[in-house]
């Protein structure tokens, strides 16, 4: 199972300068592995447009992604470990495959999740590649998921052990040749557990919080962030519509508004209303009752399945987002490309460009991308008009 | 396997006689008239000297810096500074350190100067004569050019660039820092009016740089507050420092020459085994005269971080093209102005030698490169 126990291997750390890869750097250097910590810059604040709150060239002015602060921890620790520590520069390819993303979903109307696209596009690809030019066997990040090859040679993903820090979300989507490469020494782990080994190992960073919001957007406000990226292409207020068309409102910009999401819609009555659907062809929003959020399945594609797609038929629990512990449903359809599933019950909020991750219990099958929610009754208001 | 440090030209482990140099050298402030900063100014003054005599040039006419990056910003902003007025432009080459660029960058910016022209340099990274001609005119006031490439080690014609200044009356700003103490430098024959060195690359201490300044050349004090360096450099002086500075000055010049033919020599053996060993490989610079102590080195189809990175770990420490872009996979602007497309110049790498390197380091460079820049050149997993 531990692909790494009973012998030395040159191994690459992913270290973000938080206690997770930290940890990860410290239990690889105590198994007495040849330890390389590696850095990935990805995004600096300082160059980030003025008006975001943060004095440009400022280290300080917040809690950055793989910024200098963070950097300047992750060099204690490997310093702390005596191990090398190298920081590489990929904030061009995190730009226009993450950040840019991130905005084209927004200003289309679309939920985007960055953290899956960042782990698909910009982290375990380039880092394993520059693992094996380090002449590393292996490259270990401190994502809480288990990856276990048996003995032919196939990767099965697995939930963590810890179900509050599972990431099996997160990483779903990489592929299965990648996987067969990486470690995770902390799926079998809880928090505290982590903790525990970076406070033994004399981590400076063993007390550290956790960060929370998506590093490009330290204050968690997304939509004033897409409002500067994209100041000349975020649609201005539009129409609040009901279901049936009815006009009941104002909304502020398409970007501001996520399917399921009930604050902030300013629509004064006794029933809360929902967001159903955005509509960027008619810059509308489509609010709905608490009934009208709940998908009966969905449709979802840029599929990258582990081994193959599910059959037809096969009962599975889906996510259709992080916190989401994910609903028992039936595969209806599935290909190389695409997937559709019915729920058990109905779900709230199925978000267009959230992953959808699918399980055979705690066994990761694959990832997708979702297009639409699928109602059980009427047509749902967020298929594209192109599509009627 | 130790360690074999091979990157003099960011800096340069200290020599032995400098730090006993400094250790001696008075603690007092040299503008205090108690004994013990009489001694200081004995100390500082005996420094200047010293340096004043490696440089060719007399004690008056330096000015003490904290190093040569403010040695260069003197040098420029020193010249403008107020409104633009008559001659306000600069002219620079396109393989000029960052100090003198962002420094005319910001010179531009702020309106002190009206405009930086760029000189285009060839292939080789030397200045194209009819750049120089078009570059320097009438409304130049200064025309900045380094002595030799800290990334190629070429050196410029600065006769050439003299030539140009004068005849179209501009002043000459050189920026020998990689030269000074590698190859002669004189500043009273070279006809520039102003010359920066830096103490570090020789083997003396960080902190101490230094501009020369021709007499009579008019400079605006860029740090207020002090009378130290006549007036035109405030705070006090770094004295043990800059006893350090000339004592590394002075021991790199005594022996130059010999010392100039065993580190050429060392870099062509290295050349010699690297070009055997690994294919593809390419030296820039290769016609143009250039320091005896430098080989930059060109990996066509290989990651240059890889490589970087593989090196340390087999135990050698190199750079790109520069330490002042590491860490940014920008190429460099002076490999890309050379005429190298993006790729290749994130490829270089740049081995520099110096007083303490000997034929088992560039054994160890030799034996190792080979499979770390076939690696560096696998493709992406």
């Amino acid at each position: 199972m531990n692909r790494l126990a009973g012998r030395r291997a040159r191994v690459v750390v992913a270290m973000s300068g938080g206690v997770d890869s930290s940890t990860v750097a410290g239990l690889m250097v105590e198994a007495g592995h040849d330890v390389i910590g590696v850095m990935m810059k990805l995004y600096d604040r300082s160059e980030a447009a003025p008006g975001d709150g943060g004095v440009s060239g400022d280290p300080g002015a917040g809690r950055e992604c793989c910024g200098l602060d963070d950097a300047a921890d992750a060099r204690r620790v490997a310093d702390t470990l005596g191990i090398p520590f190298y920081v590489s520069d990929y904030q061009e390819v995190f730009r226009r495959a993450v950040i840019d993303e991130f905005v084209d979903a927004y200003v289309g109307g679309r939920t985007p999740n960055p953290c899956v696209r960042c782990n698909d596009a910009v982290k375990f690809k380039p880092l394993l590649a520059r693992a094996r030019k380090l002449g590393a066997e292996f490259l270990a990040t401190g994502h809480y998921v288990r990856a276990d090859v048996d003995a032919s040679g196939r990767v099965e993903l697995r939930r963590a052990v810890d179900a509050g820090k599972d990431q099996s979300y997160f990483v779903a989507g990489i592929a299965p040749e990648a996987l067969a490469r990486v470690v995770f020494p902390l799926g079998g782990m809880t928090k505290q557990e982590v903790r525990g080994h970076a406070e033994r190992l004399g981590l400076p960073v063993a007390h550290k919080p956790d960060s929370q919001e998506i590093c490009f957007v330290p204050d968690g406000d997304h939509a004033g962030f897409v409002a500067r990226e994209a100041a000349e292409r975020v649609a201005g207020p539009g129409a609040l519509v009901s279901l049936d068309g009815t006009r009941l409102g104002q909304h502020r910009g398409l970007h501001h508004y996520t399917v399921g999401q009930r604050r902030g819609l300013g629509i004064a009555d006794a029933e809360p209303y929902y967001v159903v659907g955005l509509r960027p062809e008619r810059n509308e929003v489509i609010v709905g009752r608490r009934r009208d959020v709940t998908a009966s399945g969905l449709v979802a594609s840029r599929a990258r399945w582990l081994h193959g797609p599910p059959a037809a038929g096969a009962a599975v629990t889906a996510r259709v987002r992080h916190r989401h512990a994910g609903a028992a449903a039936t595969v209806l359809r599935a290909t190389d490309h695409e997937v559709e599933v019915a729920f058990s019950a109905p779900v709230g909020a199925v978000a267009p460009g959230q992953q959808l991750v699918l399980y055979d219990g705690d066994r990761v099958l694959g990832a997708a991308t979702i297009d639409r929610g699928l109602s059980a009754g009427r047509t749902m208001a967020v298929e594209p008009l192109d599509a009627r | 396997m130790g360690r074999s440090y091979l990157d003099y030209n960011a800096t340069a482990p200290l020599r032995p006689e400098v730090s006993r140099a400094m250790a001696g050298a008075a603690w007092g402030n040299p503008s205090s008239l108690h004994a013990e900063g009489r001694a200081a100014r004995a100390c500082l003054e005996g420094a200047r000297e010293t340096l004043a005599r490696a440089l060719g040039a007399r004690p008056a006419e330096l000015v003490f810096t904290g190093s040569a990056t403010e040695a260069n910003n003197l040098a420029l902003r020193g010249l403008f500074g107020g409104p633009a007025g008559e001659r306000p432009r600069l002219a620079l080459s396109q393989v000029e350190h960052p100090s003198v660029v962002q420094t005319a960058r910001a010179l531009v910016a702020s309106g002190q100067a009206e405009g930086a022209d760029a000189i285009a340099v060839d292939g080789e990274g030397r200045l194209r004569p009819e750049a120089l001609r078009r570059a320097v005119g009438r409304q130049t006031r200064v025309v900045s050019v380094l002595a030799a490439s800290n990334e190629t080690g070429v050196l410029q014609d600065i006769g050439a660039v003299v030539e140009a200044a004068r005849a179209a009356g501009a002043l000459v700003h050189v920026d020998a820092v990689q030269r000074f103490g590698r190859l002669p430098l004189d500043v009273a024959s070279l006809g520039a009016d102003l010359v920066t060195v830096s103490s570090h690359k020789l083997g003396g201490p960080r902190g101490a740089g230094a501009l020369w300044v021709r007499p009579g050349v008019a400079l605006r004090p860029q740090i207020a507050g002090g009378h130290q360096e006549r007036n035109r450099r405030g705070g006090t002086e770094d004295v043990p420092a800059i006893v350090g500075f000339a004592e590394a000055a002075r021991v790199a010049t005594a022996d130059l020459e010999t010392e100039a033919r065993r580190l050429a020599a060392l870099r062509d053996r290295l050349w010699e085994g690297i070009a055997e060993a690994v294919p593809g490989v390419r030296v820039l610079g290769l016609a143009a005269p250039r320091l005896p102590n430098t080989l930059s080195l060109v990996f066509p189809g290989a990651d240059g971080e890889a490589l970087l990175f593989g090196l340390d770990l087999a135990g050698v420490a190199a750079s790109s093209g520069s330490a002042c872009t590491a860490g940014s996979l920008e190429p460099s602007p002076a490999l890309l102005a050379m005429g190298l497309d993006e790729g290749t110049a994130r490829s270089a790498l740049r081995v520099s030698l110096g007083w303490a390197s000997t034929a088992a380091d560039v054994e160890h460079l030799t034996r190792v490169l080979p499979d770390i820049v076939a690696r560096a050149r696998q493709e992406a997993a």
